[in-house]
């Protein structure tokens, strides 16, 4: 179970139709590989964020599968088209099955 | 020959157009905060004459992740810090909002620290906390320079963001000054160095791949890139020393928090800027 585990986005709040905004999201996870060892020698059994999604009203804009390499604290930066005013929505894939969730609003300008 | 210079020439304006860091650039935060990174140096820091932020001193890549708070990196462990800040801890079940509220209630505080308090002994923010924590909550207090400390007094120092660094010098204050002016200008270590060869002497300098700052204490605890983490003004003092092979002084003695003192007031008149981003 990753702890301290917190999703930030940050989306304009207004844009004009057809607009091209940039998207901008972290989520603060440890991303711990599966590769390293501790201090006995046991391996750290991976736990990472897997998979990330952004929906614009239902509609899927980005689908990423994340790999172990993907250091701590991952971020991504994209842009997108806005053609109506509506919610963004954010979810990101934990290994140990938790989900977690943002929602953004767009409204028109 | 002659519209290749002119492109060169366009290409030349667009790129100064673009470029919102640089040497001369003026550090504004969310596009509406505007930092003082560049101020006249005060009276005490005779070998001054202008003081400059280490802001100043850093790549164009570097500077830009501190002019927007979702690129700065630092956020991160300020969120962890106001998640501690609300957490109870201890055998007495309060947490530091139990007491002080709102955390913006510290605004200012930063700005003044570290201070001579009332039993005439000078005190850091880190002891302050530590002291909470002991006397107050019942808990365990942190290490000096732990995660959680580095945390919660980054988000304590948010709240002073902007205001000039002014911390008091004089009365009960002053022998501390003068112990950590004394450090500051004593040669020590295997190179035989004191602070004020690279950070008087030399600031502004290239020393091997690192380019000198003054260093100035108004952004701590900083983030830094080589480490991705919170670092703390004595964690940075002791790097100093290491450098320069000498054997640090104790996190938390009576020598760093004197030193503190003194750097401190070599920035009286730079912004706060509370987590800052450097490499």
């Amino acid at each position: 179970m990753a702890s301290g585990v917190k999703p930030r986005v940050k989306v304009p709040k207004t844009a004009s139709a057809g607009d091209a905004i940039t998207i901008k999201t972290l989520i603060s996870h440890k991303m711990e590989s599966g590769q390293r060892k501790d201090k006995e020698g046991n391996p750290i059994p991976r736990s990472i964020i897997n998979r990330f999604t952004c929906d614009f009203n239902g509609q899927n804009v980005l689908d990423v599968t994340m790999e172990p390499a993907i250091s701590t604290n991952p971020y991504f930066q994209f842009q997108a088209l806005v053609p109506e005013a509506g919610d963004f929505v954010f979810t990101w894939y934990d290994d140990d099955g938790e989900v977690y969730d943002a929602k953004k609003s767009v409204k028109m300008a | 020959m002659n519209t290749k210079l002119l492109q060169t020439v366009a290409a030349l304006s667009l790129l100064a157009g673009v470029a919102v860091a640089g040497e001369d650039a003026t550090l504004i935060i969310n596009d509406e905060e505007t930092m003082v990174t560049e101020a006249a140096a005060p009276a005490h820091a005779e070998n001054l004459d202008r003081i400059y932020s280490g802001w100043v001193f850093r790549a164009d890549e570097t500077q830009v992740l501190q002019m927007d708070d979702f690129d700065n990196p630092a956020f991160v462990f300020t969120d962890q810090g106001q998640d501690l800040y609300d957490t109870v801890d201890g055998t007495a079940g309060e947490s530091c909002a139990n007491c002080h509220g709102d955390v913006d209630s510290f605004a200012g505080l930063t700005a003044q620290m570290p201070r001579v308090n009332s039993d005439g002994e000078l005190e850091t923010l880190t002891e302050l906390v530590n002291n909470c924590r002991t006397e107050r909550m019942g808990a365990e207090a942190w290490k000096y320079s732990a995660s959680q400390m580095t945390a919660v007094t980054a988000l304590i120092g948010l709240q002073s963001r902007g205001m000039p660094v002014d911390v008091a010098i004089d009365g009960a204050a002053a022998p501390y000054w003068e112990r950590g002016k004394e450090l500051y200008y004593t040669r020590v270590g295997q190179l035989d160095m004191s602070c004020s060869n690279c950070h008087e002497d030399n600031y502004d300098v290239m020393i091997r791949a690192d380019h000198l700052s003054q260093g100035q204490t108004n952004g701590f605890p900083t983030y830094r890139l080589k480490n991705a983490k919170l670092n703390s003004r004595h964690g940075r003092f002791k790097g100093c020393m290491k450098n320069i092979r000498a054997t640090p002084f104790k996190e938390g003695g009576d020598e760093f928090k004197a030193l503190e003192l003194y750097v401190a007031s070599r920035g009286n008149g730079l912004s706060v800027e509370t987590p800052s981003v450097r490499n």
